[in-house]
């Protein structure tokens, strides 16, 4: 049931009825400070976040990645805040692109499905472990990952459709294979993967990171599906932005049960990365994607420092 | 590692009926989703419409874990949160909740395709997923209980 108050008893009512009184005691004890007014972190967060948007879209990667570390590392939220916003950030974008890719047969059910139950269940171990684990140690580890997302992005090269000999036998025991019309060449693409069990095992690790670190996990999917198992590179982005819509939700609702999701965190962020996004859309046509690479690059490489330093003590 | 050519069925390059379902499904529940997000924000953040936890003290709890929040608020875990359904920071969790639950629709929809097409393998792994989203979601797994 609704419970509507008039506007002008707002700050009376907040303040009066709404917390039980063990909160008052609580708040001085976590060194509330007085003077920062409650509004001003979620607004800088919606204004980062907003960035985070443009650039993720400009840079080709997850906002989740991005979103993590950043506000993990330069915000006063406490992680298990961060990384429940940062699945839901993730989820969000994965829905928002996931129609359009589905209906152009892009991101591939064959592919996502066993993918998808691999790396979801494992992403619910994740999200546990970062639930139990003290901030100082998901901190550091986040900070380590986030370096070697970076070095990942500067080293790796995609393939656009990599040479498959053919499909093994558990690519061809679940049929995955597929055909995309391609408007570049005008053709339609036929593919298929291979080197499946090994792929498949990757994603443990992959799903176990993403709900562990509150990471959208597009960042492993797409050199695992793409390089790995040779899924052409539209097919692999595709099918990877699927995916994290189904990865993300389980250990987003491990979060969301843990009491871990505040909605002065999530909603400011979920709405800044999706008009960013929506501005990065428009911003692209007249970017050079070389140097937005370098920016995201660099970005990664500042925003893994940050919780590797806070981590480890250096830099508090 | 041994190699043979796949011996799928006959494709197209157009999207399947269930998927195209599937993807008009997340669009519709996306954008209902949003909608209710930034509407419910809105009566929190206005204090329109009462909270259980106000903004201004949010602050004082957000540094730290997420047990510790629940511990000095008292603020339900699991589905507790419906029973605050009038409150308003907990009226951001139905569209929270809407996003998240989408998956688990999209493959209700997704598994009579599966079986009506005999694919036993796929029908399994749909239903599988669908016990794990589900299992998470109730908080059987991986959280819930404190």
């Amino acid at each position: 049931m609704l419970e509507f108050v008039p506007v002008s008893a707002v700050a009376m009512a907040h303040f009066a009825s709404a917390a039980p009184e063990a909160m008052s005691a609580a708040a001085t004890a976590a060194g509330a400070s007085p003077t920062t007014a409650w509004w001003i972190w979620p607004v800088i967060l919606f204004i980062t976040t907003f960035i985070i948007g443009i650039l993720a879209v400009l840079g080709g990667v997850g906002g989740g990645v991005l979103f993590t570390p950043i506000v993990g590392g330069f915000f006063p939220f406490g992680m298990d805040f961060v990384r429940s916003a940062g699945l839901i950030v993730a989820l969000s974008g994965a829905l928002a692109a996931g129609p359009g890719l589905l209906k152009r047969n892009l991101a591939s059910l064959r592919l996502a499905i066993p993918v998808a139950l691999i790396a979801s269940t494992f992403s619910i171990f994740g999200a546990m472990v970062g639930l139990k684990a003290p901030d100082h140690i998901t901190k550091t580890c986040l900070g380590i990952t986030i370096i070697f997302i970076a070095i990942l992005f500067l080293i790796a090269k995609s393939s656009e459709f990599p040479k498959v000999p053919g499909a093994d036998k558990v690519a061809s025991v679940l049929r995955i294979s597929g055909i995309y019309y391609e408007p570049t060449s005008g053709k339609s693409i036929e593919w298929t993967v291979w080197r499946t069990p090994l792929g498949l095992f990757l994603f443990i690790f992959i799903g176990f990171m993403a709900g562990m670190f509150g990471l959208g996990a597009g960042w492993a999917n797409v050199p695992v599906l793409n390089l790995l198992m040779g899924a052409p590179l539209k097919i692999s982005v595709a099918t990877s932005k699927f995916l994290l819509s189904i990865t993300d939700t389980s250990a987003a609702w491990v979060y969301l049960n843990s009491g871990a999701c505040l909605p002065l965190i999530v909603v400011p962020s979920v709405i800044g990365i999706m008009l960013g996004s929506f501005v990065g859309v428009r911003v692209l046509t007249f970017t050079k994607p070389k140097a937005v690479r370098w920016i995201v690059i660099i970005m990664l490489f500042v925003a893994g420092t940050r919780p590797l330093l806070q981590g480890l003590g250096i830099w508090k | 590692m041994a190699v043979e050519r796949s011996k799928a069925a006959p494709q197209t390059a157009q999207a399947s009926p269930e998927q195209i379902l599937y993807a008009n499904i997340i669009n519709v529940g996306m954008i209902t989703g949003m909608v209710l997000l930034v509407i419910s924000f809105f009566l929190y953040v206005t204090g329109i419409v009462q909270p259980y936890v106000p903004p201004e003290q949010i602050p004082s709890f957000w540094t730290g874990k997420a047990h510790e929040f629940l511990a000095a608020t008292h603020a339900p875990h699991g589905w507790g949160w419906f029973s605050y359904i009038g409150k308003s920071d907990y009226m951001n969790f139905i569209g929270i909740a809407l996003l998240a639950g989408l998956s688990i629709l999209g493959y209700l929809i997704l598994l009579p395709a599966y079986i009506r097409r005999k694919e036993g393998i796929y029908s399994f792994l749909v239903i599988a997923e669908i016990v794990v989203l589900v299992l998470a979601a109730a908080g059987i797994v991986g959280g819930g209980g404190h």
